[in-house]
């Protein structure tokens, strides 16, 4: 590692361990409804509730937030897919594409919906800029503010108190605020410092240029600035051009490049804070941004190694490096974003294989934003009762009693993304149809399918390269992976906010598991590296970690 | 503690009957509609039998021939783990069941001798008896059924339930009327009405709780059960999403596909939690079997979990913190009178008192003034509520009574306006004597003669021994006291500094009781509570862990969720013990389970994988670089693991009879941090040595 890689770890980590608290109190304050800084933009939200007939003071039990985020997400799924087929119909349609064929229309839909923005398409080749700036981009803001909302409805179910009229909040008013008051702001200034390094933010059509070997070309535009912002600040990782954030004009400075990963981790790392100031127990909060923050540097350290040590160029930035291919990597998959600025599957086996791992542990160490939180708060839940009957009493967490009811949803919510994970790429691997989409022979051919349908049912939407996603196969497995794997967890974890909030809350006692102490956090991490790891090490084995041992016998495939 | 030493002579030590009867239970258990009901032990059964029927085929077809041996052993030890999981269910059962059993063999043959409709008796052998008959027992007669004395009192002898031979005093109406099945009137005669129907007594409550099938769930074991469940669900689709891998990889490194039925089943049963799996029902059963060592029935096993959650504690002054009667400790006269003096008008005024502090005054004066003459010439005025005095009416020679002459003894404002009725005065200094009293926590009783007050008598409440230790342990396991009074505030407060109590409620009325717990439960506290009486029952329905003494009420008994045969209320520690130490074997053991599986893996994984990329002139491809354990070949090491992981099922049995020792002195933390290390790194550490080391005796005695 050269001076400016350890310059730039160190300012991405370091900025954001300053803002991450402040950004948490302020969220705080922002869903619970009290003075904040941005409260002048009070007069947009009325205005929002008054057109709409939204009452926000209603407050919905966990059945209703339910079925309220299921509506707003499957019409938004609807309505995103008629754009992407009827695109060649609507307007700003500057190079005239056609409509999307309807399994990549749909899996596309589902894949922004459920913030995976996993992309069989390529942007810049196949999208009109309608289809991204009023589809793409619009469901960029609103998965992830409803991730956030799910994730602030569960912790008040958590930390509510005996005061039975209080619900797990009003699903309206969440998203409302998370937008106006979290996500847009955040955006505003990103593109806007984005526009300043060089990103393209243009609704001009494509420019035709004449190439030094004189084959004629096109540079790809578009309101590309505006939408970057939010890809990164929402963990969506939605390229607005193919390449991604490997691409110049969306990702051109080392600055850019810093300020991208700064804004993937900003938030989901402000959960942790956030969830403490809920709980009224800051340490609570401490606690889990700890044990995230040390997942979160062992995959780095994990992935530097063996980049640094067995990498090559192929694939990567000579812009970026290996280490700063590497270090985007882990940021771009511990949180469930999916931007990438390197082929995953050019990074070296070890790399690609924490890449994947980071994906396949759940939403844990950060994770998407609010999906961060609850994916923690399932592992959580399963820590907390296996520590709670080591110390003799019945478990329970920050005061509710944790039984079977909860035990149940935390753990539906854990299985399926592995089921997902694992049975798809069985699946796939089995069948022509799926192995018709490796570019790679040997343990490569199967991470590429592992990877493939972990981005999925991970809602990281990251792709490992090589896989050639755009088929009716892959694109409804995968498909059938994100909507399950963000709705199956999301919709249990409710379960457990609203059956922890009909719960009394016990006083402590000496006699009480504390859940804010390094012990636990010790406990925790182990859980999760544990229960993580012997579901996906078996396959993991025949995937990355014998490629790394075929690569150091010189084992050419 | 004494509790401890009687638990190692009563415990867990196994006759060869039982151990042979809990063999043949654990092959009976094999049945797959008994096995069903544990969902990973049933995954061990369906892939053990499916080994062992592609096996034999094999075998039968010759197509196995290089490899039957391995096959062989590999479904002998799958046989073994299931059998010694349900050995591990048998032996809790056989060993609660061998208390039981003694109980009810006993009471089985007894006939009954059942009141009449007409009043004649009839005798019925005690099976027939139904709940209200009316039974007659005399001296000798062994009790037919659990019962309320509801005519007479006599003295019993209960060893037989609790293994104390003094006999006890059973009697009608008070608080000591019930009586249990199986136990013997000594003497006199009294009438027992039958409280439950055959089958459904006491006894035959504690044989049904420590048969696992009958037995009902607690919450957190259902909790348990759901997770160990998930992580079976889990490996399960690890293991067979494996298969598809592995013929990919085979396919692409032009190998055969390695990975058998046998060797996937092997993997299978090594990783879902077998350990906690198999043990968990032992470990339910075994909580309640240490709790009947304990002389305490619990109805639920719920109760022996909610005694591990509770963190308050109502306890009764009377009988519980103190020995319940006030005694007298010392006279106080007033300034001018002779300490003599008072105490001969002590003496005297207490002669007609039969109450135990009454009682307590005459012993106090005999033993320490032993030359003062008992007067006793007089009418005896008996203490009562009313008057609250009692003493002796003199007679002049005349024989009219002479009230100037009369004694008194009793509470201060009762003597005072009977001595200013009389038309006396008080001394100045009785006022304050009195009140010195009142804040050391004690009782004035003020003494008069005629027209005089002599000086005070100081009752007090005597603290049992040792309490104070009792409570300072009940507080390091996170247990807040309330001791409940009838007394003021004062008296209160000075017992309660005097036992260590957290904190009282004094001036207690019969709800109080009910009230305070209420209120606790309100503010989220799991209470316990401790009582006999039949005002006592509302507050045992309403608290989390209900104690009744087995003498209490039938009423008491039924609103309790736990009975103490010994009738000792400082019992409640050993079953908040038990409760505890049941929570945490379970999670000691969970974390020991999956921790286990890490060394697992690097024992199976690398045997089954290392043919993949074997070069022509290597016998083993790239991943034989994960056999870290260096274990001697592919067939050794999946043996070794499947061996360890059946014999670990086995050398657990003990722990999950004895219970993971609970310690309270170092908080939840500090508990946590200890079994962390004894159980998770020990659970991470152990299995690497134990297969290493059966790898190197398979290798040594040419099994593998």
């Amino acid at each position: 590692m050269n001076s400016s890689d350890i310059a730039q770890l160190a300012i991405v980590g370091i900025s954001a361990c300053i803002l991450a608290p402040f950004l948490g109190s302020y969220m705080e304050r922002v869903y619970a409804g009290k003075p904040h800084p941005l409260a002048f933009l009070g007069r947009f939200e009325r205005f929002i509730y008054k057109v709409t007939g939204i009452d926000p003071h209603e407050q919905m039990n966990w059945k209703q937030y339910t079925v309220s985020l299921l509506e707003f997400s499957f019409i938004s799924i609807a309505v995103l897919f008629l754009i992407l087929v009827g695109q060649g119909f609507l307007p700003f349609n500057p190079q005239k594409y056609p409509g999307l064929a309807w399994d990549l229309a749909l899996n596309t839909a589902i894949s922004f919906v459920t913030n995976t923005n996993w992309q069989a398409y390529s942007g810049e080749a196949s999208l009109s800029y309608l289809a991204q700036a009023a589809g793409l981009a619009v469901q960029n803001f609103l998965s992830a503010a409803a991730g956030m909302a799910v994730a602030v409805a569960i912790v008040r179910g958590i930390a509510r108190g005996t005061d039975s009229r209080e619900g797990l909040g009003n699903f309206w008013a969440d998203m409302t605020r998370s937008v106006l008051y979290i996500l847009l702001p955040l955006s505003l200034i990103l593109a806007i410092a984005l526009v300043s390094q060089g990103v393209v933010q243009s609704i001009s059509g494509y420019v035709p240029t004449l190439s030094f070997e004189g084959k004629n070309g096109l540079i790809p535009l578009g309101p590309a600035a505006s939408q970057i912002a939010i890809k990164h600040l929402g963990t969506n990782g939605g390229g607005f051009f193919g390449p991604n954030s490997a691409f110049p004009f969306e990702n051109p400075t080392p600055l850019s490049n810093i300020l991208e990963m700064l804004a993937q981790i900003l938030i989901p790392f402000a959960f942790p804070f956030l969830f403490g100031a809920m709980v009224k127990d800051k340490k609570q909060g401490y606690m889990l941004f700890m044990v995230m923050f040390v997942l979160l540097s062992i995959a780095v350290w994990g992935s530097l190694t063996s980049e640094l040590r067995w990498g090559t160029l192929e694939g990567k930035e000579y812009r970026f490096g290996k280490a700063g291919s590497a270090l985007f990597s882990v940021l771009t998959t511990i949180t469930s974003c999916g931007a990438v600025n390197a082929m995953h599957d050019s990074l070296s086996p070890l790399s690609g294989m924490i890449a994947m791992f980071d994906i396949m542990i759940g939403e844990v160490i950060f994770g998407g934003v609010g999906s961060g939180l609850y994916g923690m708060l399932a592992l959580v839940i399963v820590a907390v009762f296996i520590a709670g009957l080591m110390v003799g009493r019945s478990p329970e967490y920050l005061g509710k009693k944790i039984e079977a009811r909860e035990m149940q949803l935390s753990m539906i919510a854990i299985i399926i993304p592995n089921f997902l994970i694992l049975v798809l790429s069985a699946v796939a691997i089995s069948l022509s149809a799926g192995r018709a989409g490796i570019a790679n022979s040997g343990p490569h051919g199967l991470s590429e399918i592992l990877y493939a349908y972990s981005s999925g049912a991970g809602n990281n939407g990251s792709a490992f390269g090589g896989l050639a996603a755009n088929s009716v196969f892959y694109n409804l497995t995968v498909g059938l992976a994100m909507l399950l794997g963000r709705f199956g967890v999301m919709v249990p974890m409710l379960g457990v906010g609203g059956s922890l909030a009909a719960k009394k809350r016990v006083p402590q006692g000496s006699g009480t598991l504390r859940t804010n102490t390094l012990t636990f956090g010790v406990f925790l991490f182990f859980v999760i590296i544990i229960v993580a790891g012997l579901t996906h090490f078996p396959a993991l084995t025949l995937g990355p970690i014998l490629e790394h041992f075929l690569m150091l016998q010189g084992v050419k495939l | 503690m004494s509790t401890s030493d009687k638990s190692k002579k009563k415990g867990y030590s196994f006759t060869k009957d039982m151990l042979f009867s809990a063999l043949g239970s654990a092959f009976r258990k094999l049945d797959p509609r008994i096995e069903a009901k544990n969902p990973v032990m049933f995954i061990v059964w369906v892939g053990t039998v499916l080994c062992t029927v592609i096996s034999v085929v094999g075998i039968i077809q010759g197509t196995n021939a290089s490899s039957w041996s391995f096959e062989l052993q590999i479904i002998i030890w799958l046989w073994f783990t299931l059998i010694f999981a349900n050995f591990a269910e048998s032996a809790a059962e056989v060993q609660g069941k061998a208390r039981a059993n003694s109980l009810r063999a006993m009471r089985d043959t007894v006939v009954a001798r059942k009141i009449g409709a007409n009043g004649t008796i009839v005798k019925i052998p005690s099976s027939k008896l139904r709940k209200g008959d009316n039974v007659v027992c005399e001296a000798g007669d062994i009790i037919p059924g659990d019962g309320e004395v509801v005519e007479g009192v006599a003295s019993v002898d209960e060893s037989a339930i609790t293994g104390e031979s003094a006999p006890v005093i059973r009697e009608a109406g008070g608080d000591r009327s019930g009586v249990t099945g199986g136990t013997r009137v000594l003497s006199d005669r009294i009438v027992i009405r039958i409280t439950a129907d055959p089958g459904a007594g006491f006894v035959d409550k504690m044989i049904a709780m420590v048969e696992n099938a009958t037995r009902q769930k607690t919450p957190s074991e259902i909790a348990l059960s759901i997770l160990l469940s998930s992580l079976s669900i889990i490996f399960l689709l690890a293991v067979t999403t494996l298969y598809p891998f592995s013929s990919f990889i085979a396919a692409e490194s032009k190998a055969p596909n390695i990975l058998s039925i046998i060797e996937l089943t092997s993997l299978l049963v090594c990783l879902i939690p077998t350990t906690i799996g198999s043990l968990q029902s032992a470990i339910g059963i075994s909580g309640v079997s240490r709790l009947m060592q304990k002389n305490v029935m619990a109805l639920s096993g719920r109760a022996i979990e909610a005694a591990g959650d509770i963190d308050t504690l109502l306890l009764d002054k009377t009988g519980t913190i103190t020995y319940g009667n006030r005694r007298a400790v010392e006279i106080i006269p007033v300034s001018g009178i002779d300490e003599r003096e008072l105490a001969a008008a002590a003496l005297g005024a207490s002669l007609a008192d039969e109450t135990p502090e009454g009682k307590s005054i005459v012993y106090f004066i005999r033993e320490n003034y032993d030359d003062i003459q008992i007067d006793n010439q007089g009418i005896f005025v008996p203490f009562s509520a009313s008057t609250r005095m009692s003493g002796i009416d003199r007679v002049g020679a005349d024989g009219a009574a002479d009230p100037l002459r009369s004694v008194r003894k009793g509470a201060f404002s009762a003597v005072q306006e009977y001595v200013l009725s009389l038309g006396g005065n008080l001394p100045k200094d009785v006022d304050g004597i009195c009140e010195r009293i009142a804040i050391k926590g004690g009782t004035p009783l003020v003494v008069s003669v005629g027209v005089h007050i002599l000086g005070v008598i100081h009752l007090k409440d005597v603290v049992k021994e040792g309490i104070k230790e009792r409570f300072a342990r009940l507080r390091a396991m996170g247990i807040k006291t309330v001791m409940i009074t009838g007394d003021n505030r004062l008296t209160a407060q000075a017992i309660a500094a005097e036992s260590g109590v957290s904190d009282f409620i004094p001036e207690a009325k019969p709800e109080t009781k009910l009230d305070a717990i209420r209120k606790a439960q309100t503010e989220g506290h799991l209470v316990g509570m401790i009582g006999d009486g039949t005002n006592d029952a509302p507050a045992l329905a309403q608290a989390d862990l209900g104690i009744a003494m087995a003498s209490g009420t039938q009423t008491a008994r039924e609103a309790g969720n736990m009975v103490d045969f010994d009738n000792d209320p400082t019992k409640v520690i050993d079953v908040v013990e038990v409760g505890k130490q049941l929570l945490i074997t379970r999670g000691s053991l969970t974390t020991f389970s999956i921790a286990n599986d890490v060394a697992k893996y690097f024992a199976i994984l690398p045997a089954v994988f290392s043919g993949f990329y074997a070069g022509k002139s290597a016998l083993s491809g790239p991943l034989e670089a994960l056999n870290i354990m260096h274990l001697a070949t592919s067939h050794s090491a999946i043996l070794s693991a499947v061996i360890f992981n059946a014999l670990i099922i086995i050398a657990l049995v003990p722990l999950a009879l004895r219970g993971v020792k609970y310690s309270p002195s170092h908080g939840a933390t500090g508990i946590l941090r200890r079994n962390l290390l004894l159980y998770g790194l020990g659970g991470i550490i152990a299995p690497f040595v134990g297969i290493k080391l059966i790898d190197m005796l398979l290798v040594a005695i040419g099994f593998a």
